[in-house]
């Protein structure tokens, strides 16, 4: 018998109890279910309403559907070791990459391979990693993205560190670190908080709150109402925004981007979505979660939402719809077409870039692998 | 190197192995300015063995400064300025408070070039006061070495002369790679006549402390007096110990230890850490490797006890000191 029984709480977290009764925070939304304006809803800059401006957000998330359907493919045909899927995440992923500019700094997670494809980087060197090799299979410092990380919250520290050096050699650079709901219990996630406000460093910290780490659903992970409200204790600003809304992600990224770039200082955003996949393709997530749930979140699914009132606004109609749909046809074709052939693997590289020169003892045991190759 | 463009200095008075590192630190930074010092209490204060001293002070407090109590994130936030172009010089406060920055350590400090396939290379060098013989409390004299030598990706390297420690650091803030710098703080007060800015080789070398003929003692970081004393009083009756201090664990100077060994016949390795599975095991295993014919005695190990490092009123009990080199030393030199 515990003192605050936090089983009972709905599908969105509330807590029906007495201590705590509410969640008092509704995330902040511009769009509501159905795609209409959400009557007390957030007000963004006509900018961020331009209906251009929203069709290219719109594209770039049907694009990474389009992505991560395609790699949830690769790895059931076996193409891919493993994949995280980023399924009704999506604009969280779009907000993040369109908030940034070119002299920016992405951290992105293992769920995030669509981040990277919407940065620029070929889908082919973005899943280098998954695909079951050791290295990130792009140049980090050319796309100014971090490779995906997979020790929880390691990457926050990091976001920290490209920040503040960033604000030292006065350059107005951003960090933009994702983390996961999970993530936010281990300790680098608070260390890299609390260090980013001390330093006021220029550093975006976007939680996506997907309601799950693997089996784990968040009521077991925090006894906080709302992740956002840790920023407070950290002396930074904290939202939480409905991760959902592409609009609303937009407003508030853009918000918090800026801060950082003028000198403002770190920002905590909570994103509250959903992870609509099983973890990885190696999860069974029936094991832990009800259908009903799943179908909840579908039918708030980013892409519908934005769909519908870019559709009700006349900028996008059945002809726009084909267009896209051919777009990632064909993106999705060529990355079928990459992943048909194994590349070769070269032994020898395991040791090359272990150190700048390699030791004596990487080269003995260099000439002992090739040895035994040459044996075969 | 850089040497032509440094003055040389003639010492005034002997310098401390304190001050010589803190020498080599400020000597970098004058130099390029995008080394940068950070860690717990080393702005005004200079560090709890004021190392460094008066750098905030001379270079700002952009260039040096205080940080969270946060080892890891002090680790990660190094590693992000790496990333970036800087380089960074942290210092972990004591041996055991390095132990919350092992994940940023071992998952990225250490990998990051490999995971990135060479692109991105994190010159970050991780300065760790380490062992004991200072009367420290439980968690301020831990012998950590092995963990990080364990870890291939990093270089791990550890003074026990006032010049190394100058050149030693210099190397490393030099370094493309990341760098694990122990500081033997028994020998922080040790003082030398050494001009500066002195440059003793590369990381990767070995030094050849003291010849000797009848056996090896294979030393690094506090155990090198140790050795040079346990050789001297041999002497007197007539042992030459050869004294070969590491300096660097990794990479590690296999020729130098062969070399050393082939010649002598008999190798102990003596160090400050546990024994179990320390870093001596390995050397041993090396020897064993290389020199088995010439060997005219078993190897064996002078190591601190398989205990967590004791209180200060045990210490001395724990500490390998010449005693106990030279009964491993008459041990070998009665087997063959
Ligand atoms: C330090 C660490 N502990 C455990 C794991 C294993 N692990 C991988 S993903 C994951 C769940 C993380 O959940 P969350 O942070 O919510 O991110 P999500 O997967 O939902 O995007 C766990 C436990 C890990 N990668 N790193
Ligand atoms: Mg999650």
């Amino acid at each position: 018998m515990t003192l605050l029984d936090l089983s009972a709480r709905d599908r969105e977290g509330k807590a029906a109890t007495a201590v705590r009764p509410v969640w008092d925070s509704e995330p902040l939304r511009y769009l509501d279910e159905h795609g209409a304006p959400v009557e007390g809803g957030i007000r963004p800059t006509p900018a961020l309403l331009d209906p251009g401006a929203l069709l290219r957000g719109y594209r770039a998330l049907r694009f990474a559907r389009a992505f991560d359907t395609e790699a949830t493919n690769l790895v059931m045909q076996g193409r891919l070791a493993v994949y995280p899927s980023c399924r009704g995440q999506e604009a969280c992923e779009v907000a993040a990459v369109h908030a940034l500019e070119e002299q920016d700094w992405l951290l992105p997670t293992y769920r995030d391979s669509a981040a990277l494809v919407l940065r620029g980087i070929p889908a082919v060197d973005a899943l280098t990693l998954l695909r079951g090799t050791w290295h990130c299979g792009y140049d980090p410092k050319q796309w100014r993205t971090m490779p995906q990380c997979t020790p929880l919250a390691t990457q926050g520290p990091h976001a920290v560190g490209l920040g503040l050096a960033a604000k030292l050699a006065g350059d107005p650079a951003v960090a933009l670190c994702f983390f996961g709901d999970g993530a936010t219990s281990e300790g680098d996630f608070h260390e890299a908080a609390n260090s980013a406000a001390v330093y006021q460093a220029p550093v975006v910290f976007l939680v996506q709150n997907n309601q799950y780490a693997i089996s784990v659903p968040l009521h077991k992970q925090t006894h906080a109402i709302s992740l956002a409200d840790k920023a407070s204790g950290y002396g930074m600003p904290g939202i939480r925004v409905d991760g959902n809304d592409l609009i609303a992600m937009n407003a508030v990224l853009a918000e918090a981007v800026q801060r950082a770039r003028t000198g403002g200082g770190p920002t905590l955003i909570e994103a509250v979505t959903y992870r609509v996949q099983a973890h990885t393709n190696a999860d069974d997530a029936a094991r832990y979660r009800q259908s009903a749930e799943v179908e909840y979140w579908r039918r708030r699914d980013p892409i519908d939402r934005l769909g519908r009132y870019l559709t009700a606004r006349g900028a996008l109609d059945a002809a726009v719809e084909a267009e896209i749909d051919e777009e990632c046809e064909r993106y999705c074709e060529q990355m079928r077409a990459q992943f048909a052939e194994e590349p070769s693997y070269d032994a020898d590289e395991m040791f090359e870039h272990v150190y700048d020169e390699m030791t004596p003892q990487l080269k003995a045991q260099r000439e002992m692998l090739r040895a035994e190759e040459a044996a075969k | 190197m850089s040497q032509g463009t440094e003055q040389i200095s003639a010492p005034a008075a002997p310098l401390t192995m304190a001050k010589a590192i803190n020498a080599a630190l400020s000597d970098a930074m004058a130099e390029d300015d995008k080394v940068v010092v950070f860690g717990e209490d080393v702005g005004a204060l200079g560090g709890v063995f004021r190392v460094t001293d008066g750098l905030a002070a001379k270079f700002g407090d952009e260039r040096c400064f205080d940080t969270p109590l946060a080892e890891a994130s002090i680790m990660g936030t190094a590693i992000g300025m790496a990333v970036y172009g800087f380089k960074p010089v942290v210092e972990m406060q004591f041996d055991a408070f390095a132990y919350p920055a092992f994940e940023q350590v071992f998952s990225h400090l250490a990998k990051m070039r490999n995971r990135t396939r060479g692109a991105v290379p994190v010159p970050v060098v991780v300065r760790i006061p380490y062992g004991g013989g200072i009367g420290g409390v439980e968690h301020h004299s831990d012998s950590s070495e092995s963990y990080f030598a364990h870890t291939p990706g990093l270089h791990v390297v550890t003074p026990a002369t006032v010049e190394d420690s100058y050149s030693l650091l210099r190397e490393a803030i030099d370094s493309p790679d990341p760098v694990i710098f122990f500081e033997p703080k028994r020998l922080y007060w040790s003082k030398a006549n050494v001009a500066l800015p002195a440059r003793t080789g590369r990381i990767g070398t070995a030094a050849v402390r003291r010849q000797g003929t009848h056996a090896t003692l294979v030393c690094y970081g506090q155990t090198v007096p140790v050795c040079m004393a346990a050789a001297e009083q041999a002497a007197k009756e007539g042992i030459e110990l050869e004294v070969l201090d590491l300096r660097s664990l990794v990479p590690l100077d296999d020729e130098a230890i062969e070399s050393s060994v082939g010649r002598t016949g008999r190798a102990i390795v003596v160090h400050e850490s546990v024994g179990f599975g320390g870093f001596g095991a390995e050397v041993a295993a090396r020897i064993a490797e290389r020199c088995f014919y010439r060997l005219e005695a078993p190897v064996t190990r002078v190591a601190g006890l398989d205990i967590p490092f004791p209180p200060p009123k045990y210490e001395h009990w724990y500490l390998p000191d010449a005693d106990r080199v030279l009964d491993a030393v008459d041990r070998a030199m009665a087997a063959g």
